[in-house]
C-alpha cells in the first residue's frame, strides 16, 4: 500500500512534526520502501492467530495507593525552556 | 599500568583488594586513556571526570575501612540513555542536548552501590534508533578495529570505549540488537537479558515492550558480574520480573557435555557471508568438541521478524516521543507563533531524520483504518515467531548462529540518502529475539580479515545463567575474546 505526498502531510501532522518540502520528499521515498518491506507480512495467512502485545502477556502489576513522590516541583520546573510562578509557559492559546 | 588498561572487571577487582593499585589511580589511568583516544573514536559523549575520581577516593577509603564490596572501584561507563543524576543525559538527541536528568535509573542506582565508578557517558544512535552509530546528534562513533568503520548501533559509543580499552565494561540497551550487534562487530561479549530482568526504570524509552538492559564487556566472566549488579526485580518498572536472581558467577564452571544446541537452518541461508559461516561453523564445532551436540531446528517465521518489528517498535515510539514537546524539558524551538507551531518545530528541530522517520511510520501504523492491516498483523507474526522459539526449545537447550551477516560496515555504507531499509536488515538475526522476550548474548568466534565475527547464543527466558557459562566454557577454550583492535595495542607503547 504506498503512500502519496498528502498522506506524509496528514502523519506529519498528526505527529506535530513540521516538515518542509525536501523533507516531505525524502518522508515519501523512504517510508515507501519501509512499507513495503512491512507489507511482506501480507503473504503470511494469520487467520486465527492471536495478537501478541508482549512477551509474557503480563498485565500491569498494581500498587498500593499511596504517596510515594517526593515535591519535586522546583527541580523540574528548572528543566524547562520557559516556567515561571510555578507554571510551563507556552504561546497563547486564548485570546 | 599499561597492561592494567587490557585487565577486565574480574581481574581489576583483585588488583584492587590486593592493593596493588588504588581506585584513584585506575580511574586516572582512564581518564588520560580517554583525553589520549576519544577524539578520534567519539565514543564518549560526556566524561564525569570529578565525579569519577570522588566515587574512586570513595571506594578507596571503604576498602581501607575494610567495608568495599568485591567490586567497588573498578570503572565502566554508561551508556547515555540512562537517566543519571546531575549528569546531561542526551540519548543520542538534540532534544535532550539541554538535559540534566533529575533522578537516577535503577540501573545507574545499583552499579553506584556497588561501588563502581561512572567514567562517562557514552554515544549512541539518538533515541537507540540506528545499527551503526551515525543517527547521533553528537556524530558517528569510529570502530577502533578500523576507524573507517561503523562500530554497529544502538550501543555503539559503549561497545567502541569497551573495544579500545576506554574502559573495562559498559552498559547498554537492545530493542533489536542494539547490544549483540556491536558486540559482534567491536570483538565483545555482550548480553541482553530476558525482557524483564533488568530495570527499566529510568532508561529513556524507545520501544517499551522490546527495550531491555544489558551489559557490554571483554569476557563472559566479566559480564556475569555487571549482570548481577543489574538484574532483579524493581518495583518501579511495571513490567519488572519478580523473580530470583541466580548466582552468574557460581554458575559458570558448568560442563557442556550433553548440552543440546539448536542451528536455525535460516540463519545460515542466503545473505550470510560464507566466511562469516565458516567461522561460525568452527566455532560450533568447538562446543562439539566440550561434549555438545548440534541439532538443525527450524525458525519457520524469522524472515518476516524485521518486517514486524518495523511496526511495533516505531508505533510504540512514536507514542513513547510524544512526551517530547518543547513545553516541560528539552529543546524548544526560538519565538514560537502559537501552541502547535512550538510542538511542530520544537519536535521537527529537536528529532533527526531516522527519529522522526520512525515517529512517522508508528504514527501511520497506528492510525485509524491501517491499525489491524499493520500494527495487530505484526502482533500476530510477533506470536508466531515466539511459538517458533518454544518449539525449538523443546528439543534444544540454547541456539546458535551468527550475530550479523558480517563484519562491520563502513561508515556512510548505508546511511546517507541510502534506502533505510539496508540498515534495518542489519540486524536481521537479532530482532526476533527482542520480539519473543528471550536472552541473547553475543561472543567473538573469529576474525575475518583483522575484523572480529559474533557467535549469538539464544536461550529460553531467563536462561542467561546458562548462556553466561557456555561462552565463559568457550573463552577457556579459545582466546578471541583476549583480541584487541590497533587502538588498544597502541596504548601499550603510550605508556
Amino acid at each position: 500500500m504506498a503512500i502519496e505526498l498528502k498522506d506524509i502531510e496528514n502523519i506529519a501532522h498528526l505527529a506535530r512534526l513540521q516538515l518542509n518540502t525536501a523533507e516531505k520528499a525524502e518522508a515519501l521515498g523512504s517510508i515507501n520502501n519501509i512499507l513495503m518491506m512491512i507489507d511482506e507480512m501480507r503473504a503470511l495467512d494469520t487467520a486465527g492467530v492471536e495478537p501478541l502485545a508482549h512477551a509474557f502477556e503480563a498485565s500491569q502489576r498494581l500498587r498500593e495507593d499511596v504517596v510515594t513522590e517526593t515535591d519535586q516541583r522546583a527541580a523540574l520546573l528548572a528543566l524547562a525552556p520557559n516556567a515561571a510562578e510555578g507554571l510551563f509557559l507556552v504561546p497563547k492559546v486564548l485570546e | 599500568m599499561a597492561d592494567l588498561l587490557d585487565q577486565g572487571i574480574a581481574s581489576l577487582a583483585k588488583s584492587l583488594a590486593r592493593k596493588e593499585i588504588s581506585s584513584v589511580e585506575l580511574t586516572k589511568t582512564y581518564l588520560s586513556r580517554i583525553a589520549a583516544h576519544n577524539p578520534g573514536l567519539n565514543a564518549y559523549v560526556t566524561v564525569t571526570a570529578e565525579q569519577a575520581l570522588a566515587q574512586a577516593a570513595t571506594a578507596d577509603a571503604a576498602r581501607a575501612r575494610g567495608t568495599a564490596g568485591p567490586w567497588a572501584g573498578v570503572p565502566f561507563a554508561h551508556k547515555d540513555i540512562f537517566c543519571t543524576q546531575g549528569v546531561r543525559t542526551a540519548c543520542g538527541s538534540r532534544m535532550l542536548d539541554n538535559f540534566i536528568a533529575p533522578y537516577d535509573a535503577t540501573v545507574v542506582e545499583r552499579m553506584r552501590d556497588a561501588g563502581l565508578v561512572m567514567l562517562g557517558k557514552t554515544n549512541m544512535d539518538e533515541f537507540a534508533m540506528g545499527s551503526s552509530n551515525e543517527t547521533s546528534w553528537y556524530g558517528p562513533v569510529r570502530n577502533p578495529w578500523n576507524t573507517d568503520l561503523v562500530p554497529g548501533g544502538s550501543s555503539g559509543g559503549s561497545a567502541a570505549a569497551v573495544a579500545a580499552h576506554l574502559c573495562p565494561a559498559a552498559t547498554a540497551t537492545d530493542t533489536g540488537g542494539s547490544i549483540r550487534q556491536p558486540a559482534s562487530f567491536c570483538g565483545l561479549t555482550g548480553i541482553k537479558p530476558t525482557y524483564g530482568r533488568v530495570s527499566r526504570w529510568g532508561m529513556i524509552a524507545f520501544a517499551s515492550s522490546l527495550d531491555q538492559a544489558g551489559v557490554l564487556t571483554r569476557s563472559a566472566e566479566d559480564a556475569a558480574i555487571l549482570l548481577q549488579t543489574m538484574a532483579g526485580f524493581d518495583p518501579r518498572d511495571s513490567t519488572s520480573v519478580d523473580l530470583p536472581v541466580p548466582d552468574y558467577l557460581a554458575g559458570l564452571g558448568q560442563s557442556l557435555r550433553g548440552l543440546r544446541i539448536g542451528v536455525p537452518k535460516q540463519h545460515f541461508a542466503q545473505g550470510l557471508n560464507p566466511e562469516v559461516e565458516r567461522l561460525i561453523r568452527s566455532a560450533l564445532a568447538e562446543f562439539e568438541r566440550q561434549g555438545a551436540t548440534l541439532k538443525e531446528v527450524s525458525l519457520d517465521n524469522s524472515h518476516l521478524s524485521v518486517a514486524a518489528y518495523y511496526v511495533i517498535a516505531p508505533a510504540e515510539a512514536s507514542a513513547n516521543l510524544s512526551r517530547y514537546d518543547g513545553v516541560r524539558y528539552g529543546y524548544r524551538c526560538d519565538k514560537p507563533a502559537d501552541l502547535e507551531d512550538l510542538y511542530k518545530r520544537s519536535r521537527a528541530e529537536g528529532f533527526g531524520a531516522e527519529v522522526k522517520r520512525r515517529i512517522m511510520v508508528g504514527t501511520y501504523a497506528l492510525s485509524a483504518g491501517f491499525y489491524d492491516a499493520y500494527y495487530i498483523k505484526a502482533q500476530k507474526i510477533r506470536r508466531l515467531i515466539k511459538n517458533d522459539f518454544d518449539r525449538a526449545f523443546s528439543e534444544v537447550d540454547v541456539i546458535m548462529g551468527p550475530t550479523s551477516p558480517h563484519t562491520a560496515f563502513a561508515l556512510g555504507s548505508k546511511s546517507k540518502d541510502k534506502d533505510p531499509v539496508a540498515m534495518y536488515l542489519e540486524d536481521i538475526y537479532t530482532i526476533a529475539v527482542n520480539l519473543a522476550g528471550l536472552p541473547g548474548l553475543s561472543i567473538p568466534a573469529g576474525l575475518l580479515n583483522g575484523l572480529p565475527v559474533g557467535l549469538q547464543i539464544v536461550g529460553p527466558n531467563f536462561a542467561e545463567d546458562r548462556l553466561l557459562n557456555i561462552a565463559h566454557q568457550f573463552q577457556l577454550a579459545t582466546d578471541w575474546h583476549t583480541r584487541t583492535p590497533g587502538v588498544a595495542a597502541a596504548s601499550r607503547g603510550d605508556r
